[in-house]
């Protein structure tokens, strides 16, 4: 009784603000809307806009492949990266709390606009091209990966993701705080007994730390995944049509092909998480 | 003998341990400082420093001018205040709607309660996108079941008012307040249940007990959310630039800053140096993310010590 008092503030905006809209939105998808003086008139067409954005749109089977792409490849990088600086950042050492303090700023900055004119900037890209090493480095590191008889696949990635490295980081703040809080809960205790057995700080990670933060390496995975889809170029396809060509059954025929896409990943991520999970209870 | 051996070979270990996480943290420490510090050294510089060949970070004529374009192109005080004030309200909204929703969905266990969390989970899920079209239709021409054609004889336009912010921040379905009420779902449930019947035997009834005993035990995960809410507002572009299109708030004026500049920058007949409108666009997003950094400056340490107790965990 109590419960339905507290929870009723979030329900009448649920139904006003989500759920009708979501409904009204499944319905808009199938329809032809003419919006004028008077309102809107909605027409009933079934699957046509569907069948429009797949097969007859220019841009939109481009811009849903390259987000899934961008998404699967920067996926893995981020937690992985992330709970190893989660790590990092557990140890004692001195400047701690400065290091911190730095590693959670893009929390902050590392969003919508600002990244968006940040990729514009003339002066950044002058002062890019002016230090320039950093492409020749990679190279280097590259071959020598080649040579070491790396798979090529794998090198690619990998100084990919150097070149990428202010994207990820800018991108794993929200991450690296969800690791870190989860590795301080674990008890001290059973490091203390490994070390006793013997075990090194290798050992200790992926005996302890890494099943025991398992379950939160699923749900960053979770929220990465979330988190990249919610602004790419696909969004803004998807409000171009709707806002600036007026087509709001078309946008929306997009909006639900791209729900429907992020749903069939995250399931199949969830099954593949739900088998390895250790759960401690 | 081989114990003393042994001892230095993990003494080594952990010294050279020591250098390569010293050199990892602060070479990404850079990473992410560089181009804050970038933005600084460009804004006060002067414009002919731009080609001068000397000139790379510390500028040989230190200049205000590009402070003084930006904060007269963005209108900046009143951008900031208007900023300010629609970020701070929804904050403290959503943090008061979420914690309610939490508490309820953590503690007071009722009928459907599972359910209806699902559909916290949903709100999640769902792109803000899907949904977008249909809330700005509704907001368009907003009306409460009705009710305002009952009240007014028509329904409102609530575009271009902060209303569709403050709306959505009261029942706790602003910009993902799905993840705040799971937070706080989280640290509500961490809360022993002892603490909880030791006030009910007091005779505290629900309300009292929420406000007086677990409001105060949760403030880490307040400022934690508040935070997050607060930044997020700031910074977002997907909601604003969608229903505050005429209004003065930083992320809108971001946004159109580089069409302002090409605008009101030119010398008349001539266009405008871009390198030299690239530098003012510099000075404004340092403008806008500054009251971001001074407020983070003063919460940081809070915020990085009770990150261990948000039970975002759980």
């Amino acid at each position: 009784m109590w419960g339905v008092i507290y929870v009723l503030p979030w329900l009448v905006g649920f139904v006003l603000f989500f759920f009708i809209p979501l409904l009204a939105s499944l319905r808009y998808s199938m329809s032809t809307i003419q919006a004028n003086a008077e309102g809107i008139a909605i027409q009933f067409t079934g699957v046509a806009n569907y069948i429009q954005a797949l097969t007859v749109n220019t841009s939109f089977n481009r811009a849903l492949i390259e987000s899934i792409t961008d998404v699967l490849v920067n996926v893995p990088l981020i937690v992985i990266f992330s709970l190893f600086l989660a790590v990092i950042l557990n140890q004692k050492f001195r400047g701690r709390a400065v290091a911190r303090s730095i590693f959670f700023l893009p929390v902050i900055l590392a969003s919508g606009v600002i990244m968006s004119l940040e990729s514009t900037s003339l002066i950044d890209a002058v002062n890019q091209n002016s230090t320039g090493g950093s492409a020749l480095g990679t190279f280097e590191l590259e071959n020598l990966m080649l040579d070491a008889g790396v798979s090529e696949w794998i090198v690619t990635y990998l100084s990919s993701a150097v070149d990428r490295i202010y994207q990820i980081v800018s991108q794993s703040g929200v991450q690296i705080l969800i690791f870190l809080a989860g590795i301080q809960t674990i008890s001290p205790q059973l490091y203390e007994a490994s070390k006793m057995e013997g075990a090194t700080g290798y050992e200790a990670f992926w005996k302890i730390t890494f099943p025991m933060v398992s379950p939160l390496i699923f749900v960053n995975a979770i929220y990465t995944i979330i988190d990249s889809f919610a602004n790419n170029a696909m969004t803004e396809l998807i409000r171009d049509t709707g806002f600036v060509k007026f087509d709001f059954g078309l946008s929306s025929a997009m909006a639900w092909v791209y729900f429907l896409a992020i749903a069939i990943i995250l399931v199949i991520v969830s099954i593949m998480f739900s088998k390895r999970v250790f759960y401690q209870d | 003998m081989t114990t003393s051996r042994l001892l230095s070979l993990e003494h080594w270990k952990g010294w050279l341990w020591s250098v390569i996480r010293f050199v990892l943290i602060t070479g990404l420490s850079f990473v992410i400082l560089f181009p804050i510090f970038q933005k600084i050294s460009t804004s006060i510089k002067d414009k002919g420093d731009l080609y001068s060949a000397v000139v790379v970070w510390i500028p040989q004529n230190f200049s205000i001018d590009n402070f003084q374009q930006a904060i007269r192109v963005m209108d900046y005080w009143a951008t900031l205040f208007n900023t300010f004030a629609l970020s701070a309200t929804t904050t403290l909204l959503t943090t008061a709607s979420c914690a309610l929703a939490g508490y309820g969905f953590a503690r007071l266990k009722f009928k459907g309660s599972n359910l209806l969390f699902a559909g916290v989970i949903l709100t999640i899920l769902v792109p803000p996108t899907t949904i977008l079209i249909p809330v700005y239709l509704n907001l368009k021409s907003f009306d409460l079941m009705g009710l305002m054609t009952l009240i007014t004889g028509k329904s409102v336009n609530l575009l271009n008012t902060y209303w569709p912010f403050i709306l959505t921040a009261i029942t706790a379905n602003s910009l993902k307040a799905g993840l705040y009420i799971f937070i706080f779902r989280q640290f509500f449930r961490g809360i022993p249940k002892e603490v909880e019947e030791a006030a009910y035997v007091d005779g505290a009834g629900i309300g009292r007990t929420f406000a007086r005993i677990m409001l105060p035990n949760a403030i880490p995960s307040m400022v934690t959310v508040m935070l997050f809410s607060f930044v997020w507002q700031w910074n977002d572009s997907f909601y604003t630039t969608t229903y505050l299109t005429s209004s003065k708030v930083m992320s809108t004026q971001l946004s159109s800053l580089p069409y302002n500049l090409a605008q009101q920058v030119s010398d008349g007949a001539s266009k405008a140096d871009p390198f030299y409108l690239s530098m003012i666009q510099d000075t404004g997003i340092l403008l806008a993310i500054l009251p971001l950094i001074v407020i983070y400056l003063f919460v940081q340490r809070y915020f990085v010590e009770s990150v261990e107790r948000t039970g975002i965990v759980g």
